[in-house]
Protein backbone atom coordinates (compact mmCIF):
# COMPACT_ATOMS: atom_id res chain seq x y z
CA UNK A 1 0.00 0.00 0.00
CA UNK A 2 2.44 2.47 1.05
CA UNK A 3 6.24 2.66 0.14
CA UNK A 4 8.32 1.34 3.37
CA UNK A 5 9.35 5.02 4.87
CA UNK A 6 6.10 6.66 4.36
CA UNK A 7 4.56 6.08 7.98
CA UNK A 8 1.65 8.34 7.52
CA UNK A 9 -0.11 9.45 3.93
CA UNK A 10 -3.18 11.20 3.74
CA UNK A 11 -4.68 11.20 0.50
CA UNK A 12 -7.15 13.54 -0.93
CA UNK A 13 -8.29 14.64 2.51
CA UNK A 14 -11.66 17.14 2.47
CA UNK A 15 -13.65 18.35 5.44
CA UNK A 16 -16.49 20.89 5.40
CA UNK A 17 -18.40 22.45 8.17
CA UNK A 18 -21.60 22.65 6.78
CA UNK A 19 -21.19 24.79 3.29
CA UNK A 20 -17.29 25.97 4.35
CA UNK A 21 -14.79 23.78 3.25
CA UNK A 22 -11.84 23.63 5.65
CA UNK A 23 -10.03 21.48 4.50
CA UNK A 24 -9.91 20.49 0.97
CA UNK A 25 -8.28 17.50 -1.47
CA UNK A 26 -4.81 17.52 0.85
CA UNK A 27 -2.42 14.83 -0.04
CA UNK A 28 1.06 14.77 1.92
CA UNK A 29 2.93 12.06 2.76
CA UNK A 30 5.53 11.82 6.34
CA UNK A 31 8.26 10.29 6.31
CA UNK A 32 9.37 7.98 9.24
CA UNK A 33 12.04 9.40 11.03
CA UNK A 34 11.63 13.25 9.98
CA UNK A 35 10.04 16.51 11.14
CA UNK A 36 7.58 17.49 8.97
CA UNK A 37 6.01 21.15 10.00
CA UNK A 38 2.73 22.07 8.09
CA UNK A 39 2.14 26.01 8.05
CA UNK A 40 -0.44 28.46 7.08
CA UNK A 41 -2.01 32.02 8.09
CA UNK A 42 -4.73 31.39 10.36
CA UNK A 43 -7.91 29.67 9.15
CA UNK A 44 -6.31 27.75 6.51
CA UNK A 45 -7.31 24.22 8.00
CA UNK A 46 -3.96 23.03 9.94
CA UNK A 47 -5.94 22.22 13.34
CA UNK A 48 -8.95 20.89 11.30
CA UNK A 49 -6.20 18.41 9.60
CA UNK A 50 -4.51 17.56 12.84
CA UNK A 51 -8.31 16.75 13.77
CA UNK A 52 -9.28 14.37 11.28
CA UNK A 53 -5.88 12.86 11.32
CA UNK A 54 -5.96 11.90 15.42
CA UNK A 55 -10.18 10.67 14.78
CA UNK A 56 -10.86 13.70 16.73
CA UNK A 57 -13.40 14.31 13.09
CA UNK A 58 -14.09 12.27 10.65
CA UNK A 59 -12.78 13.44 7.41
CA UNK A 60 -15.51 13.56 4.66
CA UNK A 61 -13.34 11.75 2.48
CA UNK A 62 -9.65 10.69 1.20
CA UNK A 63 -7.94 8.16 3.17
CA UNK A 64 -5.48 8.59 6.07
CA UNK A 65 -2.95 5.34 6.09
CA UNK A 66 -1.27 4.69 8.71
CA UNK A 67 1.81 2.33 8.78
CA UNK A 68 -0.06 0.67 5.85
CA UNK A 69 -3.49 0.78 7.52
CA UNK A 70 -6.32 2.85 6.52
CA UNK A 71 -7.12 4.90 9.97
CA UNK A 72 -10.10 6.99 8.80
CA UNK A 73 -13.01 5.87 10.95
CA UNK A 74 -10.98 4.84 14.04
CA UNK A 75 -11.84 6.97 16.93
CA UNK A 76 -8.91 9.12 18.94
CA UNK A 77 -8.36 6.06 21.68
CA UNK A 78 -7.44 3.28 19.02
CA UNK A 79 -5.41 5.96 16.89
CA UNK A 80 -3.61 7.07 19.99
CA UNK A 81 -2.89 2.79 20.60
CA UNK A 82 -1.99 2.72 16.97
CA UNK A 83 0.93 4.79 18.08
CA UNK A 84 -0.27 8.50 16.74
CA UNK A 85 -0.17 10.59 19.70
CA UNK A 86 -0.85 14.53 19.54
CA UNK A 87 -1.10 17.66 21.60
CA UNK A 88 -3.92 20.53 21.59
CA UNK A 89 -3.17 24.02 20.50
CA UNK A 90 -4.73 25.12 23.87
CA UNK A 91 -2.99 22.68 26.21
CA UNK A 92 -5.59 20.69 27.96
CA UNK A 93 -4.12 19.08 31.01
CA UNK A 94 -6.14 17.76 33.87
CA UNK A 95 -6.09 20.71 36.14
CA UNK A 96 -6.81 19.21 39.80
CA UNK A 97 -3.96 16.46 38.43
CA UNK A 98 -0.70 16.84 39.40
CA UNK A 99 1.99 17.41 36.76
CA UNK A 100 3.03 13.88 37.41
CA UNK A 101 -0.32 12.45 37.29
CA UNK A 102 -1.26 13.97 34.53
CA UNK A 103 1.84 12.22 32.40
CA UNK A 104 0.68 9.01 34.17
CA UNK A 105 -2.37 8.84 32.98
CA UNK A 106 -0.58 9.51 29.32
CA UNK A 107 1.52 5.92 30.11
CA UNK A 108 -1.25 4.34 32.29
CA UNK A 109 -3.83 4.55 29.20
CA UNK A 110 -1.98 4.64 26.18
CA UNK A 111 -0.89 1.14 25.79
CA UNK A 112 -3.32 -2.04 26.12
CA UNK A 113 -2.02 -4.07 28.58
CA UNK A 114 -0.30 -1.47 30.57
CA UNK A 115 1.08 -2.85 34.08
CA UNK A 116 0.88 -0.51 37.20
CA UNK A 117 4.20 -0.59 37.72
CA UNK A 118 6.07 -0.39 33.83
CA UNK A 119 3.11 2.71 33.78
CA UNK A 120 5.03 4.19 36.75
CA UNK A 121 8.91 3.62 35.04
CA UNK A 122 7.75 5.23 32.13
CA UNK A 123 6.15 7.89 33.52
CA UNK A 124 9.55 9.17 35.61
CA UNK A 125 11.25 8.16 32.01
CA UNK A 126 8.78 10.45 30.12
CA UNK A 127 9.73 13.69 32.78
CA UNK A 128 13.13 13.22 32.98
CA UNK A 129 12.84 13.02 28.96
CA UNK A 130 10.93 16.19 28.77
CA UNK A 131 13.00 17.66 31.98
CA UNK A 132 9.88 18.79 33.94
CA UNK A 133 11.03 16.78 37.45
CA UNK A 134 11.66 20.18 39.44
CA UNK A 135 7.79 20.63 38.90
CA UNK A 136 6.34 17.41 40.43
CA UNK A 137 4.55 19.18 43.08
CA UNK A 138 3.59 22.22 41.77
CA UNK A 139 -0.32 22.48 40.64
CA UNK A 140 -0.83 22.18 36.54
CA UNK A 141 -2.57 25.18 36.71
CA UNK A 142 -0.02 27.01 38.03
CA UNK A 143 2.64 26.19 35.72
CA UNK A 144 4.21 28.92 33.03
CA UNK A 145 2.52 28.44 29.73
CA UNK A 146 5.88 26.34 28.25
CA UNK A 147 5.73 24.12 30.91
CA UNK A 148 1.97 23.66 30.53
CA UNK A 149 2.53 22.79 27.09
CA UNK A 150 4.91 20.57 28.08
CA UNK A 151 3.25 18.81 30.03
CA UNK A 152 1.00 18.21 27.01
CA UNK A 153 3.63 16.93 24.64
CA UNK A 154 5.13 14.36 27.92
CA UNK A 155 1.47 13.05 28.26
CA UNK A 156 1.30 12.22 24.43
CA UNK A 157 5.16 10.41 24.75
CA UNK A 158 3.73 8.37 27.79
CA UNK A 159 1.75 6.83 25.35
CA UNK A 160 4.97 5.65 23.69
CA UNK A 161 3.39 6.83 19.96
CA UNK A 162 5.91 5.94 16.70
CA UNK A 163 4.34 9.56 16.04
CA UNK A 164 3.65 12.79 17.41
CA UNK A 165 1.78 15.92 16.30
CA UNK A 166 2.50 19.29 17.66
CA UNK A 167 -0.19 22.00 17.47
CA UNK A 168 1.24 25.07 18.21
CA UNK A 169 3.70 24.36 20.87
CA UNK A 170 5.30 27.18 20.60
CA UNK A 171 3.04 29.99 20.47
CA UNK A 172 2.92 32.48 23.42
CA UNK A 173 6.34 31.55 24.50
CA UNK A 174 9.39 33.94 24.97
CA UNK A 175 12.04 33.64 22.65
CA UNK A 176 14.16 31.46 25.23
CA UNK A 177 11.84 29.08 25.73
CA UNK A 178 11.15 28.99 22.02
CA UNK A 179 14.57 27.84 21.57
CA UNK A 180 14.66 25.20 24.83
CA UNK A 181 11.16 23.74 22.84
CA UNK A 182 13.27 23.42 19.85
CA UNK A 183 15.78 21.24 21.20
CA UNK A 184 13.17 19.41 22.49
CA UNK A 185 11.47 18.68 19.25
CA UNK A 186 14.97 17.44 17.72
CA UNK A 187 15.24 15.38 21.02
CA UNK A 188 12.04 13.60 20.49
CA UNK A 189 12.92 13.30 16.64
CA UNK A 190 16.26 11.62 17.60
CA UNK A 191 14.89 9.36 19.82
CA UNK A 192 13.37 8.34 16.85
CA UNK A 193 9.54 9.59 16.94
CA UNK A 194 8.28 11.04 13.94
CA UNK A 195 6.93 14.39 14.37
CA UNK A 196 4.13 16.77 12.34
CA UNK A 197 4.28 20.48 13.85
CA UNK A 198 2.29 22.95 12.72
CA UNK A 199 3.79 26.08 13.79
CA UNK A 200 3.83 30.11 13.59
CA UNK A 201 7.18 30.51 14.77
CA UNK A 202 9.10 30.97 12.04
CA UNK A 203 12.51 30.73 13.14
CA UNK A 204 11.52 27.42 14.98
CA UNK A 205 9.75 25.86 11.87
CA UNK A 206 12.81 27.21 9.82
CA UNK A 207 15.37 25.49 11.84
CA UNK A 208 14.31 22.46 12.95
CA UNK A 209 12.17 21.14 10.19
CA UNK A 210 13.28 18.34 7.61
CA UNK A 211 10.64 19.54 5.09
CA UNK A 212 7.29 21.84 5.75
CA UNK A 213 3.55 21.31 3.66
CA UNK A 214 1.60 25.04 3.44
CA UNK A 215 -1.83 24.78 3.36
CA UNK A 216 -3.60 27.56 2.29
CA UNK A 217 -8.12 28.22 2.73
CA UNK A 218 -8.04 24.30 3.03
CA UNK A 219 -6.35 23.67 0.01
CA UNK A 220 -2.23 22.51 -0.28
CA UNK A 221 -0.38 25.06 -1.80
CA UNK A 222 3.41 24.05 -1.27
CA UNK A 223 5.72 21.36 -0.05
CA UNK A 224 9.19 20.90 0.12
CA UNK A 225 12.89 21.68 2.20
CA UNK A 226 12.54 25.07 4.76
CA UNK A 227 14.65 27.17 1.75
CA UNK A 228 12.58 26.14 -0.90
CA UNK A 229 9.28 27.11 1.21
CA UNK A 230 10.57 30.50 2.13
CA UNK A 231 11.43 31.00 -1.43
CA UNK A 232 8.62 30.53 -2.95
CA UNK A 233 6.80 33.31 -4.25
CA UNK A 234 2.92 32.00 -3.47
CA UNK A 235 4.01 30.82 -0.68
CA UNK A 236 5.33 34.57 0.57
CA UNK A 237 2.10 36.41 -1.24
CA UNK A 238 -0.36 34.01 1.04
CA UNK A 239 1.69 33.36 4.24
CA UNK A 240 4.29 36.21 4.92
CA UNK A 241 2.21 38.72 3.08
CA UNK A 242 5.24 39.63 0.60
CA UNK A 243 6.99 41.50 3.86
CA UNK A 244 10.06 38.56 3.41
CA UNK B 1 -6.10 -9.14 44.05
CA UNK B 2 -3.09 -6.42 43.47
CA UNK B 3 -6.25 -3.39 43.78
CA UNK B 4 -7.75 -4.94 47.34
CA UNK B 5 -4.60 -4.77 48.61
CA UNK B 6 -4.02 -1.48 47.43
CA UNK B 7 -7.20 0.25 48.54
CA UNK B 8 -7.73 -2.06 52.40
CA UNK B 9 -4.20 -2.96 53.13
CA UNK B 10 -0.94 -1.09 51.83
CA UNK B 11 -0.57 1.39 53.54
CA UNK B 12 -0.90 2.46 57.18
CA UNK B 13 -4.27 4.49 56.27
CA UNK B 14 -5.80 1.84 53.78
CA UNK B 15 -5.58 -0.62 56.63
CA UNK B 16 -7.84 1.74 58.80
CA UNK B 17 -9.72 2.58 55.97
CA UNK B 18 -10.40 -1.19 55.71
CA UNK B 19 -11.04 -2.29 59.58
CA UNK B 20 -12.87 0.79 59.79
CA UNK B 21 -15.80 -0.02 56.87
CA UNK B 22 -15.30 -3.97 58.93
CA UNK B 23 -15.72 -2.76 62.33
CA UNK B 24 -18.66 -0.87 61.16
CA UNK B 25 -20.34 -3.54 59.19
CA UNK B 26 -19.96 -5.96 62.23
CA UNK B 27 -21.27 -3.00 64.74
CA UNK B 28 -24.47 -2.67 62.36
CA UNK B 29 -25.17 -6.32 62.13
CA UNK B 30 -25.65 -6.17 66.19
CA UNK B 31 -28.20 -3.37 65.99
CA UNK B 32 -31.04 -4.71 65.31
CA UNK B 33 -30.62 -7.21 68.35
CA UNK B 34 -30.17 -4.83 71.07
CA UNK B 35 -32.06 -1.74 69.74
CA UNK B 36 -35.95 -1.21 69.04
CA UNK B 37 -38.38 -1.72 66.28
CA UNK B 38 -37.28 1.98 65.05
CA UNK B 39 -34.30 2.41 64.60
CA UNK B 40 -33.11 -0.47 62.17
CA UNK B 41 -36.03 1.32 59.48
CA UNK B 42 -34.18 4.88 60.10
CA UNK B 43 -30.27 3.66 59.65
CA UNK B 44 -31.93 1.50 56.85
CA UNK B 45 -33.25 4.89 55.29
CA UNK B 46 -30.08 6.73 55.80
CA UNK B 47 -27.94 3.97 54.91
CA UNK B 48 -30.37 4.19 51.18
CA UNK B 49 -29.90 8.16 51.02
CA UNK B 50 -25.92 7.02 51.66
CA UNK B 51 -26.31 4.66 48.83
CA UNK B 52 -28.14 6.47 46.04
CA UNK B 53 -25.99 9.72 47.41
CA UNK B 54 -22.22 7.80 46.95
CA UNK B 55 -23.18 5.67 43.01
CA UNK B 56 -24.73 9.00 42.14
CA UNK B 57 -20.81 10.70 43.17
CA UNK B 58 -19.17 7.89 41.59
CA UNK B 59 -20.30 9.03 37.96
CA UNK B 60 -21.48 12.53 37.90
CA UNK B 61 -18.90 13.77 40.71
CA UNK B 62 -16.07 12.65 38.85
CA UNK B 63 -17.38 12.90 35.27
CA UNK B 64 -19.45 16.46 35.67
CA UNK B 65 -21.86 14.95 33.83
CA UNK B 66 -24.71 15.97 36.27
CA UNK B 67 -27.70 13.33 35.86
CA UNK B 68 -31.23 13.63 37.32
CA UNK B 69 -31.93 9.84 36.63
CA UNK B 70 -31.68 8.71 40.26
CA UNK B 71 -35.50 8.59 40.53
CA UNK B 72 -36.32 6.54 37.58
CA UNK B 73 -33.77 3.82 38.71
CA UNK B 74 -34.63 3.82 42.34
CA UNK B 75 -38.39 4.11 40.99
CA UNK B 76 -38.04 1.12 38.84
CA UNK B 77 -36.47 -0.80 41.97
CA UNK B 78 -39.67 -0.20 43.75
CA UNK B 79 -42.30 -1.37 40.54
CA UNK B 80 -39.69 -4.23 40.48
CA UNK B 81 -40.31 -5.51 43.79
CA UNK B 82 -44.11 -5.15 43.09
CA UNK B 83 -44.18 -6.97 40.45
CA UNK B 84 -42.18 -9.60 41.73
CA UNK B 85 -41.73 -9.26 45.13
CA UNK B 86 -44.29 -12.12 45.72
CA UNK B 87 -42.89 -14.95 44.17
CA UNK B 88 -38.99 -14.60 44.93
CA UNK B 89 -37.03 -13.82 48.38
CA UNK B 90 -35.68 -10.39 48.88
CA UNK B 91 -32.47 -10.62 48.32
CA UNK B 92 -33.17 -12.16 44.67
CA UNK B 93 -35.42 -8.99 44.00
CA UNK B 94 -32.58 -6.71 45.13
CA UNK B 95 -30.55 -8.40 42.84
CA UNK B 96 -32.43 -8.63 39.85
CA UNK B 97 -33.77 -4.94 40.71
CA UNK B 98 -29.97 -4.21 40.46
CA UNK B 99 -29.33 -5.81 37.21
CA UNK B 100 -32.73 -4.05 35.73
CA UNK B 101 -31.32 -0.37 36.87
CA UNK B 102 -27.78 -1.40 35.22
CA UNK B 103 -29.49 -2.65 31.89
CA UNK B 104 -31.87 0.23 31.68
CA UNK B 105 -28.62 2.76 32.85
CA UNK B 106 -26.57 1.35 29.80
CA UNK B 107 -29.20 1.81 27.53
CA UNK B 108 -29.88 5.36 28.16
CA UNK B 109 -26.29 5.42 28.34
CA UNK B 110 -25.68 4.52 24.80
CA UNK B 111 -28.48 7.11 23.82
CA UNK B 112 -27.57 10.20 26.05
CA UNK B 113 -23.73 10.10 26.49
CA UNK B 114 -23.28 11.62 23.71
CA UNK B 115 -24.74 14.83 24.71
CA UNK B 116 -22.95 17.27 26.55
CA UNK B 117 -23.32 19.15 29.51
CA UNK B 118 -26.77 20.68 30.51
CA UNK B 119 -28.41 18.38 27.75
CA UNK B 120 -27.50 15.35 29.65
CA UNK B 121 -28.80 16.59 32.38
CA UNK B 122 -32.18 17.86 30.69
CA UNK B 123 -32.74 14.08 29.39
CA UNK B 124 -31.99 12.33 32.63
CA UNK B 125 -34.22 14.80 34.12
CA UNK B 126 -36.79 13.83 31.84
CA UNK B 127 -36.65 10.07 31.94
CA UNK B 128 -37.71 10.20 35.44
CA UNK B 129 -40.91 12.18 34.67
CA UNK B 130 -41.37 10.34 31.41
CA UNK B 131 -41.40 6.68 33.85
CA UNK B 132 -43.93 8.46 35.69
CA UNK B 133 -46.44 9.24 32.94
CA UNK B 134 -45.41 6.14 31.36
CA UNK B 135 -46.35 4.19 34.99
CA UNK B 136 -50.14 6.25 35.25
CA UNK B 137 -50.38 5.42 31.99
CA UNK B 138 -49.68 1.56 31.81
CA UNK B 139 -51.81 1.57 34.65
CA UNK B 140 -54.83 3.49 33.70
CA UNK B 141 -55.25 1.57 30.55
CA UNK B 142 -54.05 -2.05 31.27
CA UNK B 143 -54.05 -2.42 34.91
CA UNK B 144 -57.09 -0.21 36.12
CA UNK B 145 -55.37 0.82 39.17
CA UNK B 146 -53.34 3.00 40.72
CA UNK B 147 -50.42 1.64 42.32
CA UNK B 148 -50.24 -1.53 43.81
CA UNK B 149 -49.42 -3.40 46.78
CA UNK B 150 -46.07 -4.50 48.00
CA UNK B 151 -45.04 -7.78 50.02
CA UNK B 152 -43.36 -6.12 52.96
CA UNK B 153 -40.77 -7.66 54.99
CA UNK B 154 -39.85 -7.13 57.99
CA UNK B 155 -37.80 -4.29 59.38
CA UNK B 156 -34.64 -6.09 60.58
CA UNK B 157 -34.44 -7.78 57.55
CA UNK B 158 -34.48 -4.97 54.75
CA UNK B 159 -32.21 -2.89 57.40
CA UNK B 160 -29.51 -6.03 56.45
CA UNK B 161 -30.63 -6.04 53.17
CA UNK B 162 -29.97 -2.18 52.57
CA UNK B 163 -26.95 -2.59 54.47
CA UNK B 164 -25.08 -5.08 52.58
CA UNK B 165 -26.03 -3.40 49.47
CA UNK B 166 -24.45 -0.45 51.23
CA UNK B 167 -20.99 -1.80 52.33
CA UNK B 168 -21.06 -3.42 48.76
CA UNK B 169 -21.73 -0.57 47.01
CA UNK B 170 -19.39 1.47 49.65
CA UNK B 171 -16.48 -1.53 48.88
CA UNK B 172 -16.71 -1.48 44.68
CA UNK B 173 -16.96 2.67 44.40
CA UNK B 174 -13.79 2.39 46.32
CA UNK B 175 -11.78 -0.19 44.67
CA UNK B 176 -13.07 1.25 41.07
CA UNK B 177 -11.45 4.80 42.43
CA UNK B 178 -8.43 3.52 42.39
CA UNK B 179 -9.16 1.21 39.42
CA UNK B 180 -7.85 2.27 35.84
CA UNK B 181 -11.83 2.40 35.44
CA UNK B 182 -12.03 4.90 37.98
CA UNK B 183 -8.89 7.04 37.20
CA UNK B 184 -10.16 6.89 33.31
CA UNK B 185 -13.82 8.34 34.57
CA UNK B 186 -11.38 11.18 36.56
CA UNK B 187 -9.53 11.66 33.31
CA UNK B 188 -12.93 12.21 31.28
CA UNK B 189 -14.20 14.83 33.90
CA UNK B 190 -10.79 16.43 34.10
CA UNK B 191 -10.76 17.35 30.43
CA UNK B 192 -12.49 14.46 27.94
CA UNK B 193 -10.59 15.39 24.81
CA UNK B 194 -7.14 14.63 26.85
CA UNK B 195 -8.82 11.39 27.75
CA UNK B 196 -9.93 10.07 24.44
CA UNK B 197 -6.61 11.24 23.07
CA UNK B 198 -4.58 9.31 25.61
CA UNK B 199 -5.99 6.36 24.41
CA UNK B 200 -9.55 6.25 26.87
CA UNK B 201 -12.58 4.37 25.12
CA UNK B 202 -14.85 7.44 26.65
CA UNK B 203 -17.91 6.12 25.59
CA UNK B 204 -17.46 2.64 26.61
CA UNK B 205 -16.27 4.22 29.88
CA UNK B 206 -18.84 6.58 30.45
CA UNK B 207 -21.80 4.43 29.58
CA UNK B 208 -20.73 1.54 31.83
CA UNK B 209 -20.40 4.17 34.61
CA UNK B 210 -23.34 5.75 33.96
CA UNK B 211 -25.04 2.11 34.05
CA UNK B 212 -22.85 0.79 37.24
CA UNK B 213 -23.67 4.00 39.24
CA UNK B 214 -27.74 2.73 38.09
CA UNK B 215 -27.30 -0.90 39.91
CA UNK B 216 -27.69 0.44 43.84
CA UNK B 217 -30.66 2.66 42.98
CA UNK B 218 -32.66 0.24 41.49
CA UNK B 219 -31.40 -2.50 44.81
CA UNK B 220 -32.33 0.13 47.68
CA UNK B 221 -35.67 0.92 45.66
CA UNK B 222 -36.64 -2.57 45.95
CA UNK B 223 -35.73 -3.19 49.53
CA UNK B 224 -37.09 -0.02 51.01
CA UNK B 225 -40.44 -0.03 49.52
CA UNK B 226 -41.25 -3.38 51.08
CA UNK B 227 -41.29 -1.39 54.25
CA UNK B 228 -43.84 1.22 52.98
CA UNK B 229 -46.06 -1.86 51.39
CA UNK B 230 -47.39 0.27 48.85
CA UNK B 231 -46.00 2.05 45.42
CA UNK B 232 -47.78 4.39 42.81
CA UNK B 233 -46.26 6.42 40.10
CA UNK B 234 -45.81 9.43 41.80
CA UNK B 235 -44.15 7.59 44.99
CA UNK B 236 -41.84 5.71 42.87
CA UNK B 237 -40.86 8.53 40.14
CA UNK B 238 -40.27 11.61 42.50
CA UNK B 239 -37.66 13.98 41.01
CA UNK B 240 -36.74 14.80 44.98
CA UNK B 241 -35.04 11.84 44.60
CA UNK B 242 -32.81 12.40 41.94
CA UNK B 243 -32.05 16.06 43.43
CA UNK B 244 -31.45 14.55 46.72
CA UNK B 245 -28.30 12.72 45.61
CA UNK B 246 -26.76 15.32 44.08
CA UNK B 247 -27.62 18.80 46.95
CA UNK B 248 -26.21 15.82 49.68
CA UNK B 249 -23.25 14.98 48.02
CA UNK B 250 -22.62 19.07 47.17
CA UNK B 251 -23.36 19.46 51.10
CA UNK B 252 -21.10 16.89 52.41
CA UNK B 253 -18.45 17.35 49.79
CA UNK B 254 -17.56 15.15 46.18
CA UNK B 255 -14.10 15.07 45.96
CA UNK B 256 -14.26 11.94 48.74
CA UNK B 257 -16.10 9.09 48.66
CA UNK B 258 -16.79 9.80 52.51
CA UNK B 259 -18.12 13.22 51.91
CA UNK B 260 -21.60 11.90 50.43
CA UNK B 261 -22.47 9.80 53.24
CA UNK B 262 -21.48 12.60 55.95
CA UNK B 263 -23.77 14.59 53.90
CA UNK B 264 -26.70 12.18 53.34
CA UNK B 265 -26.43 10.57 57.23
CA UNK B 266 -26.62 14.86 58.17
CA UNK B 267 -29.00 15.60 55.21
CA UNK B 268 -31.39 12.64 56.35
CA UNK B 269 -31.08 13.31 60.51
CA UNK B 270 -31.82 17.28 59.41
CA UNK B 271 -34.63 16.35 57.64
CA UNK B 272 -36.13 13.60 60.08
CA UNK B 273 -35.56 16.34 62.84
CA UNK B 274 -37.23 19.18 61.24
CA UNK B 275 -40.42 17.24 59.77
CA UNK B 276 -40.75 15.65 63.04
CA UNK B 277 -40.69 18.88 65.17
CA UNK B 278 -41.60 21.83 62.39
CA UNK B 279 -43.12 23.02 59.73
CA UNK B 280 -40.59 25.10 58.31
CA UNK B 281 -38.59 22.18 57.40
CA UNK B 282 -38.04 23.48 53.60
CA UNK B 283 -37.42 26.92 54.84
CA UNK B 284 -34.97 26.02 57.56
CA UNK B 285 -33.04 23.18 55.27
CA UNK B 286 -33.20 25.62 51.81
CA UNK B 287 -31.62 27.84 54.12
CA UNK B 288 -28.90 25.54 55.73
CA UNK B 289 -27.96 24.68 51.70
CA UNK B 290 -27.17 27.97 50.74
CA UNK B 291 -25.05 28.56 53.30
CA UNK B 292 -23.06 25.50 52.89
CA UNK B 293 -22.86 26.01 49.11
CA UNK B 294 -21.70 29.78 49.94
CA UNK B 295 -19.45 29.00 52.53
CA UNK B 296 -18.35 25.61 52.15
CA UNK B 297 -17.52 24.95 48.05
CA UNK B 298 -16.53 21.44 48.81
CA UNK B 299 -19.00 20.35 51.59
CA UNK B 300 -18.28 19.68 54.99
CA UNK B 301 -15.94 16.81 54.67
CA UNK B 302 -13.73 19.19 52.21
CA UNK B 303 -13.78 21.65 55.19
CA UNK B 304 -12.83 18.54 57.78
CA UNK B 305 -10.01 17.52 55.29
CA UNK B 306 -8.32 21.13 54.52
CA UNK B 307 -8.20 21.17 58.19
CA UNK B 308 -6.53 17.82 58.53
CA UNK B 309 -4.27 19.01 55.49
CA UNK B 310 -3.38 22.34 57.22
CA UNK B 311 -2.06 20.26 60.17
CA UNK B 312 -0.12 17.43 58.19
CA UNK B 313 1.13 19.81 54.97
CA UNK B 314 1.16 23.41 56.66
CA UNK B 315 -1.42 24.19 53.71
CA UNK B 316 -4.46 23.23 52.45
CA UNK B 317 -5.18 22.30 49.11
CA UNK B 318 -5.12 18.61 47.28
CA UNK B 319 -4.39 16.97 44.70
CA UNK B 320 -6.48 14.39 43.58
CA UNK B 321 -5.17 11.01 42.02
CA UNK B 322 -2.81 9.81 44.05
CA UNK B 323 -3.80 10.44 47.43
Amino acid sequence: MSSFENILVGNGITKRFGGMTAVSNVSFDLRKGEILGLIGPNGAGKTTLFNCVSGFLKADEGTFTFEGKVINRFNPDKICHLGLGRTFQAAKNFPDMSMRENVRMGALFGQRDMTYAEAERLTDETIAFVGLEKYAGVAVPDMPLAMQKRIEVARALATKPKVIMLDEMMAGLNPAEVSEAMDLVRKVRDSGITVLMIEHVMKAIMSICDRIIVLHHGELIAEGPPQEIANNPHVIEVYLGGEV
Amino acid sequence: MELVKKVFWETKAAKIQALAILAAFVFMMFIPSFSGAYPPLFLAWVMTYCTLSISWTFFSGKTGYISLATAAFYGLGMYLQAVIGREFPLGVTILLAALLAFGVGFGIGLITLRLRGIYFTIFTFGLALFLNRFFHWYEGVFTRTKGRFVKTFDNDMVFYAVLIVFIVTLVAILLMNKSRFGLSLTCIGQNEDSAQHIGVNTTLTKVLAFAISAAPAGAVGAAMISTVGYVDPDLAFRMLASFFPVLMAIFGGMFSTYGPIVGAVIFYVLQDYLLRTTNLYMVIFGTVMVVVVLVLPKGIFGLIDSMIAKKQRGYSGEVIGDV
